[in-house]
């Protein structure tokens, strides 16, 4: 389902000053995050974001969305100042499908889609699928979270404010279907972290 | 006759001037506000479609360079602005004159002095085209054939 709505400008804010360098530093943060997980990618010079989601997470869609990649944000963002700054600024489009979207962004991580509703991508093209984009309360480099897999040489930690056990069952049915399977970013006002579906998260007890 | 203080005749007007007339027209505006950019001036290409003859599928022409700003000043009106071409001067001097034309304040002047005149100008551009294609026209016709 397609959302045609007028686009709002009156309360715009203004996204990235310098786009084509800005964008390229996102982009870049974000090849860091996920060829590293568990590392923390902090960015700089984030324009502002509209109300309702993160600096980061917001550029990150800036860099990354454009007219190909339906986004899909929740009910109350969409019709919002956050869904029409994103559809003035990367000229995407808002889907209320989640098996349409190619970003999705959850209001929270309690709040995650099912993995069964989101594009698992295709056997011949696995990269045909959905990214989430999740903004939660806190990152940190030590933590509860054990990280193995590609782009980790040991084992790496992380700690998510708001990681619940039904996080970890998603990321571990998320392995489960490698190839297929969606890529989670989270950010936390500037800064991000990579969980690919290549991860393998264990959970300190 | 359609109205030109309708938004989308003004930047149709607006757009299809020549760049000299309307930068001429804007140093008439007195109080130009202070503004900021919602995104600054781009240029891209833009794919124009079109159909020959009535039961046509479209098709692609060809692109076309275009450049587009929009601006915000600051009382909070927004204006937008696309030209064709790369002119980025141009299509601030546009966005600018779209916000002041959406102010109550600002319209009466910008109507008399800049969109009015551009498309008095723009009329007899018309005009003056129409005439000199006028002048090699060719009428054809067929004679009776007397077959009846």
């Amino acid at each position: 389902m397609h959302l045609v709505r007028e686009l709002d400008l009156s309360r715009l804010q203004p996204g990235f000053a310098e786009p084509v360098g800005d964008a390229q530093r996102c982009f870049r943060g974000v090849l860091d995050a996920l060829a590293h997980p568990g590392t923390i990618v902090e960015l700089a010079d984030l324009p502002a974001p509209p109300p309702g989601l993160g600096a980061a997470q917001s550029a990150l869609l800036l860099a990354l969305a454009d007219q190909d990649t339906p986004v899909w944000l929740p009910p109350g963002l969409r019709d919002a100042e956050a869904g029409h700054y994103l559809r003035f600024h990367c000229g995407c489009r808002l889907t209320a499908s989640l098996a349409d979207a190619h970003f999705v962004v959850p209001a929270s991580l309690a709040a995650l889609p099912a993995l069964d509703d989101l594009r698992p991508g295709e056997p011949e093209f696995p990269d045909r699928s959905a990214t989430l984009v999740v903004e939660v309360a806190g990152l940190a480099t030590v933590g509860a979270l054990r990280l193995r897999g590609p782009g980790i040489e040991t084992e790496a930690g992380l700690s998510v404010a708001g990681w619940t056990a039904d996080c970890t069952a998603f990321l571990r049915e998320n392995r489960r279907r490698f190839p297929l399977g969606v890529d989670l970013l989270l950010t936390c006002g500037a800064s991000l972290a990579g969980l690919p579906r290549t991860v393998r998260v264990d959970r300190e007890a | 006759m359609t109205d030109i203080a309708d938004r989308r005749t003004a930047l149709g007007i607006l757009a299809r001037s020549p760049a000299g007339l309307l930068a001429e027209r804007m140093a008439r505006i007195e109080t130009v506000p202070a503004y900021t950019w919602l995104r600054k001036p781009e240029t891209g290409t833009l794919m124009l479609r079109g159909r020959i003859g009535g039961d046509g599928e479209l098709f692609n022409v060809g692109e076309a360079t275009l450049t587009r700003c929009t601006l915000r000043t600051d009382d909070g009106t927004v204006g937008v602005g696309t030209v064709l071409g790369r002119n980025a001067a141009k299509a601030e001097q546009v966005a600018l004159c779209d916000a002041l034309l959406q102010r109550p304040a600002t319209a009466a002047s910008v109507l008399s002095e800049v969109i009015g005149p551009l498309a008095e100008a723009e009329y007899e551009r018309q005009a003056r085209e129409a005439a000199e294609v006028a002048a090699s026209r060719v009428d054809f016709f067929t004679l009776v054939r007397g077959e009846d």
